[in-house]
């Protein structure tokens, strides 16, 4: 049953713009397409953007190892190397702190009207992808390979079996998210 | 049928400890709603009386749904919730409509074939979401600039787009370089305990701390 889901297209295709639905009506609920709450979490003064984002990992991180332990999915881990993850990532940063949307909250502030992140962001991330596919087989075979880890997990790291991996994370995000609101988030 | 091994009965045993671990979350959720709209501006919405017209939910409301959200998307469509892909297959798709064919036989794009997946059904399934949400609960508008650009820097929308251009340009330079977003990494990546996802999350907030920072107290 699943398998014949899973590897319909066009089923898949339809599940794509229901599950999108609900996360663009959610972000837009959550007030994450605002310019103003992701510029307030960059500037340190409104916690909203890092609460969502913790209280979405602590659920998600629950079911989804939950699952993969009884056999019904399958992890999609990312590899990474110091050349790709680092660099990439303080590219991304600098872009998110001008742009103050990223790439699923752009969107979604393009549904709410915002034109700057219609006009700028969406047309910028077009561009810039555009521009990286035209580098990327230099890329490729230089800079991203640098320092390369692979796609270990932090349980993998630290030595330890995997459910006590997600329970040092689960407690780690909700100390976090105690702090978060004893300092009046 | 599941026969559940030592394994699993410990995972059991480990989900419902923390889903009763969860349940203040969402008592506390649950009370936020009763209270005044997380964020609320001057410019926005009165909010309204059901709880698709209110302009804003709790934000523990919103990480749980898109929490359960992603264990949809692993168990019904075996992919984590990600959005940058999207973009570089849009990208694709208008470098074929220029250039023709010669644009699939780029390397990038024979690993990210130009073509509309699940995510590209997502992204746009995400616009509609927002537009849904937003026209609910009266929170559309048109808006060239920002009110907290505006405070800064005055009407300046060529201002705000150009910035919101460069930034969208190194935003989707970054992502494909780094191999995820703030969804794919920073959401999906992290709750698979990945490392590389749990560094990218942080060089994204650092580099946007950082920015943010330079815009608004140095530049402005």
């Amino acid at each position: 049953m699943i398998e014949r889901i899973r590897s319909s297209p066009r089923t898949q295709q339809v599940l794509g713009l229901l599950f999108g639905i609900c996360f663009g009506f959610l972000l837009q609920k959550g007030g994450v397409t605002r310019y103003e709450v992701i510029l307030g979490q960059l500037l340190l003064i409104d916690w909203t953007v890092v609460t969502i984002m913790l209280t979405a990992v602590f659920t998600g991180m629950l079911g989804v190892h939950l699952m993969v332990s009884l056999g019904w999915a399958n992890l999609h881990k990312k590899p990474g190397s110091v050349g790709r993850t680092v660099i990439g990532g303080l590219i991304f940063g600098v872009g998110f702190g001008m742009l103050g949307y990223c790439p699923g909250t752009g969107m979604g502030a393009a549904g709410q009207g915002s034109l700057d992140a219609l006009l700028g962001g969406v047309m910028g991330m077009i561009l810039g992808a555009a521009c990286f596919a035209a580098i990327y087989p230099k890329a490729r075979d230089g800079l991203l390979k640098k320092g390369d880890f692979g796609d270990v997990t932090l349980d993998q790291i630290l030595h330890l079996p995997r459910w006590l991996g997600v329970a040092l994370a689960a407690a780690l995000i909700v100390g976090i998210l105690l702090l978060i609101e004893m300092t009046g988030g | 049928m599941i026969h559940p091994t030592r394994e699993t009965r410990r995972w059991l045993w480990f989900a419902a400890a923390m889903m009763i671990l969860l349940l203040p979350v969402l008592a506390h959720a649950a009370e936020a709603f009763d209270a005044q709209p997380y964020v609320q501006t001057e410019l926005e919405a009165e909010p309204g009386e059901g709880l698709f017209q209110r302009a804003r939910w709790s934000p523990y409301l919103v990480g749980v749904g898109i929490g359960l959200l992603s264990w949809l998307a692993f168990l019904l469509s075996d992919h984590p919730l990600g959005v940058s892909t999207a973009y570089a297959r849009t990208a694709g798709m208008l470098e074929k409509l220029a250039r023709g064919s010669a644009a699939e036989q780029k390397a990038y794009y024979r690993e990210y074939a130009p073509t509309i997946d699940w995510q590209w059904m997502l992204v746009l399934g995400l616009l509609i979401g927002a537009v849904l949400s937003a026209v609910v609960s009266g929170d559309f508008r048109w808006e060239f600039v920002p009110p907290l650009w505006e405070g800064a820097f005055g009407h300046t929308p060529a201002a705000r787009i150009i910035t919101a251009l460069v930034g969208g340009w190194l935003i989707g330079f970054g992502a494909r370089w780094t191999g995820g977003c703030t969804s794919g990494h920073g959401i999906s990546g992290t709750l698979q305990l990945v490392v590389s996802s749990w560094v990218a999350v942080l060089c994204f907030f650092i580099g946007g701390i950082a920015t943010a920072h330079v815009i608004y107290y140095i530049l402005a």
